[in-house]
């Protein structure tokens, strides 16, 4: 078990040496000077100098890139061109909203998807199944800043049950920051329900085709004590798994749906530094939601290990 | 399983794709498709209106004879930005899909055949795709600037690891076949192996994953130009369109509708197609409810 969680502990690492690798040489690749790049055409002499210095474009590449991990592993991801504070302080002040999108989107999907595959695995064939299929096209198809514009439009606009924008922290009361939180996390989870009722769907009809939901069954067990207790168990893999992957699609939709909602968290500090060309900002972001990604799949990965022994003793 | 039928004349794709008549959605998928590549291909005869053509007296009016979607904020029309809207979308999928597969067949190929250098490129592959697409693509945008080109290089970046993934898959499973052994006993080169039993194993999947990957690529070229960070706004494209429409969304909701309404139907109509060809193209889905 330790080996096992070892082993799988290492081969994140030369992943995360290739993140930085790529975050590091798309700066350093881009044609031209790259303190041009970001300075833009208009700069001066003195700007470009300034920025050669933040970065440390004036060393050798290999200096470069060593002496920016070493600076990360201390806690110092460099500090932001435009404001001239530091990355990860500004990303700290950004990340509540974030996360609580993030995690209103989730709860959606829970409370949505699980109950929907399940029934439409149940009813194979059936309305449900056929709304699930339908839906899982749709929602792989309509872009979330429609579907944000869509919500916008009937409840905020038309019913006025929610305002149409901004944001509230969770400090100001639970009531505000559950009004204005709810449609941006109903128009986030929209593709991730058609995601996870999907494989929930597909999971629970591999699993219910198993001699052990047939003896649960059998002993006369109620229907929905096999589906939720037996079933639903034995498919959590696969949609477990498809939760991990989703993960770098929910924060293009957390990108996006900041960007409709007005919402002041990470996917808008991205883009108003990419529209600055704030470069250590933007280096710094794309590190840590890849390092995220990395750490979740690592958690699901070893979950799986936990729960199911066959896995490893691969 | 397969019915007798299947088994007597199932051997080629295409008489496969020919016999059973289409679902109802994939004729109406196709037909979405050819009215949108008509729309691109036809734009100059099909726009009622230069779409960049701007009228200041004829700002944000409503639908009518003349203007069938109405005008922008900058009086342009909206029925004509729309029909040039497709030309963009068709090409950064076409562009994004091709170039992926171009680049991501060979490693593919390689990873799965030389295990030496397979450990290493699938680290790396697996690197790339830790990074969200949409970052990558909006940090690539922003340093390289220009447009359509970069645009398509920053969507196609983010999509070759899956190409790879695929073609790996496949040609690690296809090792195992007795015809690779056989091949192998006769003492048929690796180049020759490869290209003659290897690659066409991976054609069938990856008409299919170029068919997704074509359709997520209009949806990231929609979502990097709606975000201001896609090809300049002198090109009319449905993301920027619908960027441009939201600053006056609550005066007129057509301004975002009209675009999203077209990006929407384009994306899912070659999802639909997509799938019809993956039920069609694999033959472990043949006679299987999807």
């Amino acid at each position: 078990m330790a080996s096992y969680f070892l082993r799988r502990l290492l081969m994140a690492i030369p992943v995360m040496f290739f993140v930085a690798l790529f975050v590091f040489l798309l700066l350093r690749l881009t044609p031209g000077d790259p303190a041009q790049a970001i300075a833009g055409d208009q700069a001066t002499p003195a700007q470009l100098a300034a920025i050669r210095e933040n970065l440390g474009l004036d060393k050798p590449i290999a200096s470069q890139f060593a002496a920016w991990i070493s600076s990360m592993a201390e806690g110092d991801f460099g500090h932001s061109l435009i404001s001239q504070r530091p990355v990860l302080e500004m990303i700290g002040q950004r990340i509540g909203p974030t996360l609580a999108l993030a995690v209103m989107a989730m709860i959606f999907t829970v409370i949505i998807s699980l109950p929907l595959g399940v029934l439409a695995a149940w009813r194979h064939g059936g309305l449900v199944d056929r709304f699930v299929m339908a839906l899982s096209v749709v929602g792989f198809s309509v872009p979330i800043f429609v579907i944000g514009y869509v919500l916008i439009a009937v409840f905020a606009v038309d019913l006025k049950w929610f305002p149409v924008q901004g944001y509230k922290p969770l400090t100001e009361g639970f009531g505000p920051f559950l009004h204005r939180i709810l449609l941006p996390g109903l128009a986030l989870s929209f593709f991730y329900i058609a995601l996870v009722s999907r494989m929930t769907r597909a999971s629970m009809l591999e699993v219910m085709r198993e001699d052990y939901v047939r003896t649960a069954r059998a002993k006369g067990l109620g229907e929905r004590i096999v589906l939720f207790r037996h079933a639903l168990r034995n498919a959590a893999i696969p949609i477990l798994t498809v939760v991990g992957t989703g993960f770098a699609m929910m924060v293009s939709g957390v990108v996006v749906t900041e960007t409709v909602f007005n919402i002041p968290g990470l996917g808008r500090l991205v883009v108003d530094g990419v529209l600055a060309r704030d470069y250590p900002l933007i280096q710094a972001i794309i590190l840590l939601t890849a390092g995220t990604y990395v750490l979740i799949n690592l958690v699901i990965d070893l979950s799986y290990a936990l729960s199911d022994p066959r896995i490893r003793y691969q | 399983m397969s019915t007798p039928s299947n088994t007597v004349s199932g051997g080629l794709p295409r008489r496969r794709l020919l016999r059973n008549p289409p679902h109802w959605t994939t004729v109406l998928a196709v037909l979405v498709l050819l009215v949108v590549v008509a729309m691109a291909v036809f734009a100059p005869l099909l726009a009622n209106f230069e779409p960049t053509k701007l009228n200041a007296a004829m700002r944000l009016k409503p639908a009518s004879n003349i203007y069938w979607l109405g005008t922008d904020s900058f009086g342009r029309d909206l029925y004509s930005r729309v029909v040039y809207g497709a030309r963009v979308s068709l090409l950064v999928g076409a562009g994004v899909a091709t170039g992926a597969i171009l680049i991501g067949l060979p490693l593919g190929l390689l990873a799965g055949w030389y295990r030496g250098i397979d450990g290493v490129l699938m680290r790396m592959m697996d690197g790339l795709m830790a990074i969200p697409g949409i970052l990558l693509a909006i940090a690539i945008v922003a340093l390289v600037r220009g447009g359509l080109i970069t645009v398509i290089f920053a969507i196609m970046i983010p999509a070759i690891p899956q190409v790879v993934r695929l073609v790996r898959a496949r040609v690690i499973a296809a090792r195992e076949e007795t015809y690779v052994d056989a091949a192998m006993l006769l003492g048929t080169r690796p180049a020759k192996l490869i290209w003659k039993h290897l690659l066409p194993t991976t054609i069938a999947p990856l008409i299919v994953q170029g068919t997704y990957m074509y359709a997520s690529a209009i949806l990231t070229e929609a979502a990097l130009s709606f975000l201001g960070v896609g090809i300049g706004t002198e090109i009319p494209s449905w993301g920027n369109i619908m960027a441009e429409g939201r600053l006056y969304f609550a005066l007129n909701h057509w301004l975002v509708f009209w675009p999203a309404i077209v990006l929407s139907l384009c994306i899912l109509s070659i999802n639909l197609l997509g799938d019809a060809l993956r039920d069609r193209l694999d033959p472990k889905m043949q006679g299987r409810s999807p």
